[in-house]
């Protein structure tokens, strides 16, 4: 067997790399299936549950794309990649898109070549302590030992802004959050830092969350977006604006309940109907069906849906809209015009 | 005096004592806590406070396996029902088990298949590792590959019996050319088996309904399954392969000895977390966007690499111990090279390095659990990931982590168990 999946793999590979020019849209529809790379696992954003079905609000992202393309949510495989493997899996085409809690940083755009497409969650570094270290400033921590998730961009931020306020800190190097756990709650260090939502999620599996608090400092901007390879921008419209469409359909009340009714026929609100398909040549212009909006919402309702389903307020982790809000509920989530 | 050995000896005993107890002083249970525990201050010293750990690691412990909740089904309604008290959410454990198994992807309904390779590992490992059972089990072995390999990835049955087919008629075709010589016969077996490889997609492509099981992606492998399947197959790859590197090292022939210590060398010179990431990554930038040559092989052979190469300095280590004169009787009783090695000189060599190679294969098989950060989901994976990361689950560690070395724990001993068994049953020399 080891010879013919060897030949098998020759083959394809002579095949594909006949398909790697014709663009990534064209290869997806091919395929039949979006290969989407997430993380192996932070709660909340993805993980698959007690039936390996992936669940979380990054994984939402990747059902929406697969759903506009190929009007399936399910059509996706789920690319499990790590802090250090994910740029290498969508560099070589492992993947066709990358939404896995990452940070739009200038590096990451414009050196390693990859294109965001937006961001679908408004994050910051934070700071938590154990209530009974008495502290109440990040930088009232001179000295800490601080765990940290090496290979992320909040070990750089760490480093800088401990700089800046002309304090030391002890790093303690960790892989995962779920290693940060453990660590934290027996003293291996003083400090826990991560994305707000991290630790949110962190402090709500603690057995006694209200002896911890998380410090009011933000120190970092961490816009969380899926993103996709550099050159080919048609597949880079296709997977911003079937975030857009999540986002939009918010903003303009279209929720999974109401979409069947919405999308029959076209209604007074023309930006709807454009979105939805009912007007206009949107999807066309995509290369997509005229309904490609309407079967991305379809697939886990608007973006409020979504975060509420996943990370949302009655769920374990309780995160509020907060950032993450509408334009029009003063949060920074600001889609262009469907139009 | 030639009469004085005539008169029987009246002060020898000419018939034997009953065995008798010893005196209740000598034996029983209290003189040997006496002998053994409370033998002079120190040692009793030591052994109260050994008692006094004990008792404080069980008495610390047990309410905590005690009042291990089993059956909720997340952490949160484990602190629910334990109210505060010391106690273990097993709950995890039952809820997760096929995961744990199998990973997260291996279709449910379909478990019973590598359960059943499973236990046809064990029929098809005995022959080999115990001599005394019949010979004609070695059958289950040689068929045990293509069986499971069927059964675990499923597909058609014609597949793996293609590739066995080809595999036989290379093994014919060796043995009608070795009498001309080794080589050619390696050769042409080699080339025997890549024709018939070769022909073999124009019989199975349109016959792949043919006895077919649904099939698994190597990507839904998971679990300890996973862990399972490496260490089995880069063991028994990596023993063979390694004993040719250790040959190929002794060897005369410029080349080929060259191209065995550059391997040799070079491997161990990096470290494995380092192969498995070329494995997964690097080789990705080489192929083509869109190849997907199947990760586990990938692994396999990386790993394989990594261990034969630790196998083949074992086993130079046994064939240096041996006398050089073992080659030259060898020889002189007109021996090739092949039957000298195969009957002379690798059977004492292998006997000294039993050791050294099952230690190279209890570490390789726990090795396998590095595959973890190459994002594959073996046992360490499904824990670390998704289990962890699930919202009912994250925050459950000791019983997960206690449950891995359930896992790892009586395999490795096992394997340790039976390189002393076999050490005792080959040790020919000392007896």
């Amino acid at each position: 067997m080891k010879k013919s999946v060897f030949f098998g793999a020759l083959t394809v590979a002579a095949l594909a790399a006949g398909a790697a020019a014709a663009g990534t849209l064209d290869d997806v529809k091919a395929r039949g299936k979006l290969n989407c790379g997430v993380t192996t696992g932070l709660v909340g954003f993805a993980a698959p549950d007690a039936n390996g079905e992936w669940q979380g609000f990054d994984v939402g992202v990747c059902r929406a794309v697969a759903a506009a393309v190929l009007g399936d949510p399910s059509a996706v495989e789920f690319v499990p990649t790590t802090g250090k493997t994910r740029f290498t899996a969508l560099a070589s085409g492992e993947i066709d898109m990358l939404a896995r809690n990452t940070t739009w940083t200038f590096s990451r755009d414009v050196d390693l070549k990859f294109e965001f497409v937006g961001v679908n969650y408004y994050d910051g570094q934070g700071f938590m302590v154990p209530k009974a270290l008495g502290v109440s400033s990040a930088k009232e921590l001179d000295g800490a030992t601080v765990c940290i998730q090496t290979g992320t961009t909040t070990e750089l931020n760490l480093a800088d802004y401990f700089r800046t306020n002309n304090i030391s800190y002890e790093p303690v190097p960790i892989e995962t959050n779920a290693e940060a756990q453990p660590l934290y709650l027996e003293g291996a260090c003083d400090v826990y830092t991560t994305d707000a939502s991290g630790l949110a999620a962190t402090r709500a599996a603690f057995e006694n969350p209200a002896d911890h608090v998380v410090l009011p400092e933000i120190i970092s901007k961490e816009p969380l977006g899926p993103l996709v390879r550099h050159g080919d921008s048609e597949w880079g419209d296709v997977v911003r604006w079937s975030l857009n469409a999540l986002i939009a359909a918010e903003e303009l009340g279209v929720t999974s309940a109401n979409i069947a009714d919405m999308a029959a026929a076209a209604g007074n609100n023309p930006e709807i109907n454009r979105l939805l398909g009912t007007e206009g040549t949107l999807g066309e212009m995509l290369g997509l069906d005229a309904d490609w909006a309407k079967k991305a919402i379809m697939a886990g309702g608007n973006y409020g849906e979504i975060f509420e389903k996943n990370i949302g307020e009655n769920t374990p982790i309780g995160l509020g809209r907060g950032l993450n809000a509408q334009w029009t509920d003063g949060g920074l989530l600001y889609v262009p015009p469907f139009r | 005096m030639s009469d004085t050995n005539t008169t029987p000896v009246a002060f020898v005993r000419d018939a034997m004592l009953q065995e008798q107890t010893p005196p209740v002083t000598a034996a029983g249970p209290v003189t040997w806590i006496k002998k053994n525990l409370f033998d002079g201050w120190f040692n009793t010293i030591l052994t109260l406070l050994a008692i006094y750990f004990i008792y404080m690691i069980v008495s610390g412990a047990f309410p905590w396996f005690y009042n291990g909740v089993w059956t909720t089904n997340s952490l949160a309604e484990c602190r629910e029902i334990l109210q505060g008290k010391t106690g273990g959410c097993f709950s995890v454990l039952t809820e997760r088990w096929p995961q744990l198994l199998f990973g997260f992807k291996y279709p449910s309904e379909e478990y019973w298949r590598p359960t059943i390779a499973f236990f046809l590992l064990f029929f098809a490992a005995a022959p080999v590792l115990f001599n005394k059972l019949p010979r004609k089990m070695l059958i289950i072995t040689a068929i045990f590959p293509f069986l499971a390999f069927w059964l675990i990835w499923g597909g058609s049955l014609l597949v793996p019996v293609m590739v066995a087919v080809g595999l036989i008629i290379g093994y014919v075709v060796f043995t009608k050319l070795e009498y001309q010589s080794f080589a050619m016969g390696l050769i042409g077996g080699i080339v025997a088996t890549l024709v018939v490889w070769g022909l073999m997609g124009y019989i199975t492509d349109p016959l792949s309904g043919v006895l077919a099981l649904e099939q698994v992606p190597s990507r839904d492998m998971g679990g300890f399954m996973l862990n399972f399947i490496l260490g089995v197959v880069c063991v028994s790859l990596s023993l063979p392969l390694g004993i040719l590197l250790a040959l190929g090292r002794q060897s005369d022939m410029l080349i080929i000895k060259w191209i065995c210590v550059v391997f040799i060398e070079f491997i161990r010179g990096v470290p494995l977390i380092t192969l498995l990431f070329v494995a997964n990554v690097v080789l990705g930038y080489f192929l083509p966007p869109g190849s997907n040559f199947d990760l586990i092989l990938r692994v396999i052979i990386m790993i394989t690499m990594f261990s034969a190469a630790y196998i083949a300095e074992v086993v130079r280590g046994g064939l240096a111990a041996l006398p050089k004169g073992q080659a030259e009787a060898a020889g002189s009783l007109g021996l090739d090279y092949a039957q000298s090695m195969r009957l002379i000189i690798l059977p004492q060599a292998l006997k000294i390095s039993i050791p050294g190679i099952v230690n190279v294969a209890v570490g390789l098989f726990k090795d396998t659990v590095l595959v973890s950060v190459i994002s594959m989901f073996d046992l360490v994976g499904m824990i670390r990931g998704p289990i962890l990361a699930s919202t009912e689950w994250n925050g459950v560690y000791w019983e997960l982590w206690l449950a891995a070395v359930l896992f790892f724990f009586p395999i490795c001993y096992g394997i340790s168990q039976y390189s002393q068994w076999l050490e005792r049953q080959l040790a020919t020399g000392h007896r």
